[in-house]
Parts: structure tokens; sequence; C-alpha cells
């Protein structure tokens, strides 16, 4: 068995081992994944928001 | 601590630390896996599956850390409120529920070799199921009212009443018969571990704190934008409202 072959099998656990550390890095990348677009989005939200509301206050001084 | 409370001072200092926690995660993380799967023996009893321990013993950890964390978020949102408090809070339950899902698998995943079955509905095991409850049900109940207010301080009732769960866990081991070994790392003594396999456990639990620092920022930047946008869509709603009355 070469090297690679051999430190895939894991000593036989293969079936037990690759599945603790795939889905370990799905769960953590998907949580990252998910929470940097809920930041970006909503700041994007606010940031177009307030553009509007300054655009509209430069329009009409007194109010 | 009041001086933390500011959401725009948060949101200075987490400029300044988000870097740094990205860097440390991504370096401990890679030197964690290096010595998890290939620079450290195999166990003289557990063979190659002392791997699986890597991931499941910072995993759980870091499930407990984060729901006392979440619980003293929340105990100072109900006694001081602290504008911040709530919004880290709410920020925390995904991550600590995630480690704990982490830690149930992986742990039927080591239990399945090394005890022949997946799960036993043990004192450890099952309050581990509990503490995964606590998080799914204070996410539920965060949003579960048109007022956030309200579902914000039931929920932060919630996580008061679960902190309970937390020293149950950590001795449980102790307290009842039980399959799952009792600690092995913060023991009287020292830990009863060899430094080989201390290395992988200590580079893991670090990834995973500063993979919390980094998400938990995310997540909050998100919660304040979002109660601005809140503010701010309300105040356009009464505005519309009185302009309505006038016309």
């Amino acid at each position: 068995m070469s090297m690679l072959e051999s430190f895939l099998a894991m000593g036989g656990y293969a079936g037990f081992i690759w599945p603790t550390y795939i889905l370990t890095a799905v769960v953590l990348v998907a949580l990252l994944v998910a929470s940097l677009k809920a930041a970006r989005g909503a700041e994007k939200d606010l940031d177009a928001i307030q553009q509007t509301r300054r655009a509209r206050r430069r329009n009409q001084p007194e109010s | 601590m009041h001086r933390f409370a500011n959401p725009a001072r948060f949101m200075r200092i987490a400029t300044l630390i988000q870097p740094w926690a990205v860097g440390v995660t991504i370096l401990t993380t890679a030197a964690g896996l290096w010595f998890s799967l290939i620079a450290s023996p195999a166990d003289y009893q557990q063979g190659e599956t002392v791997r699986i321990m890597y991931i499941h013993v910072p995993a759980a950890w870091m499930g407990l850390f984060c729901y006392t964390a979440m619980a003293v978020f929340s105990a100072m949102a109900l006694v001081w409120k602290h504008p911040l408090a709530d919004l880290l809070a709410r920020a925390t339950a995904p991550v600590g529920a995630a480690f704990t899902f982490v830690c149930l698998v992986t742990g039927a995943l080591w239990g399945k070799p090394m005890w022949g079955t997946w799960w036993v509905w043990d004192a450890r095991l099952t309050s581990m199921l509990i503490l995964l409850f606590l998080y799914l049900g204070y996410m539920a109940l965060v949003n579960a009212f048109d007022d956030p207010e309200r579902g914000q301080k039931a929920a932060a009732v919630l996580a008061l009443v679960g902190v309970v769960n937390v020293p149950i866990i950590k001795f449980s081991v102790d307290w009842w018969n039980t399959l799952h070994q009792p600690a092995s790392v913060v023991k009287m003594g020292g830990p009863a571990i060899d430094s080989t396999m201390m290395v992988p456990l200590i580079l893991m639990a670090v990834a995973f704190k500063a993979y919390y620092v980094v998400v938990l920022i995310l997540r909050t930047r998100a919660e304040i934008a979002g109660q601005k946008l809140r503010v701010i869509r309300m105040a356009q709603v009464h505005a519309a409202g009185r302009a309505e009355i006038q016309a």
C-alpha cells in the first residue's frame, strides 16, 4: 500500500474519521458563509436606505 | 463594561479585531489539521479513531462556552439593558448550536467503532442533546414575536434558566455511571494525555474560538444594521401616516 493509500485508510477507520472532518468543515463553512451574507446584505440595505433619505433631505431643505 | 455597549464603538473595535481573528482562525486550523491528521500518533487503545477526538472535544468545549457566553450576554441584557448584549447573545446562539451538533455527530462516529453503538441514553450524551435543544429553543423563541424586544426578553430568560444544564453536562461523567469517559484534560493533577495529542487538541480549540470571534462579529454587524433598518422603516411608516392625516 502506498503512503497516501494507508493515510486515507486511517487504519481501517476511514469511514468514521473522514466523515467527522468533512461534516465539521461543511457545518462551519456554511455558517460562516451565511453570516457573511447576512452582514453584507443588511449593511447594503442600510446604506441604500440612508442614501435615499439623504438625497430626499437635499431636495427639500425646509420640511 | 458599559463603554463597550455602544454599537458605534463596537463597530470600531470589531474592525480592528476582525482581520486578526481571521488570521488566527486560518493559521490554527491549518496547523491543527496537520497535527491532528498527520503529525500525531495513533492511540494504543483507540487506534486512529483518536483523531475524531481532536474535533469532538474542542467542539464540546465550544458548545458549553457559547452557551455560557449567551447566558452572560442575556443576563447583561435583562439587568442593564445593554443595547449590544441582546445582539451578542442572538449572534452567539447559532455558533453554539453548530458546535453542539458537530460534537454529537462526531461522538456518534467515534462511538460506533469504539463502544459498538452510535448512541446511548446516558447522562453525558442526553444532557448534551438537551443543550442542542436549548439552543434551538432560544433561536426559535427570539424570532417568535412581532415585537423583537419581547422575543429577546423571553429568549434571554430561557437562556438563563437553561444555564443549569452547563454544570450538569460538565459533571455528568462524575455524578452518574456513564459510558462516556471522565475528563482527561481539565482535571486535578494536570492533564492525563500525552503532549503529542495535547498539541492538536489545543490548536483545534484555539481555531474554534477564533472562528467564533469571526462569526460573532459578522452576525453582530448584521444585527446592528438590521436594527437600524427597522428603526428607519418604522419612522418612515409613522411619517407617511402623519402626512396622510394632514392631507
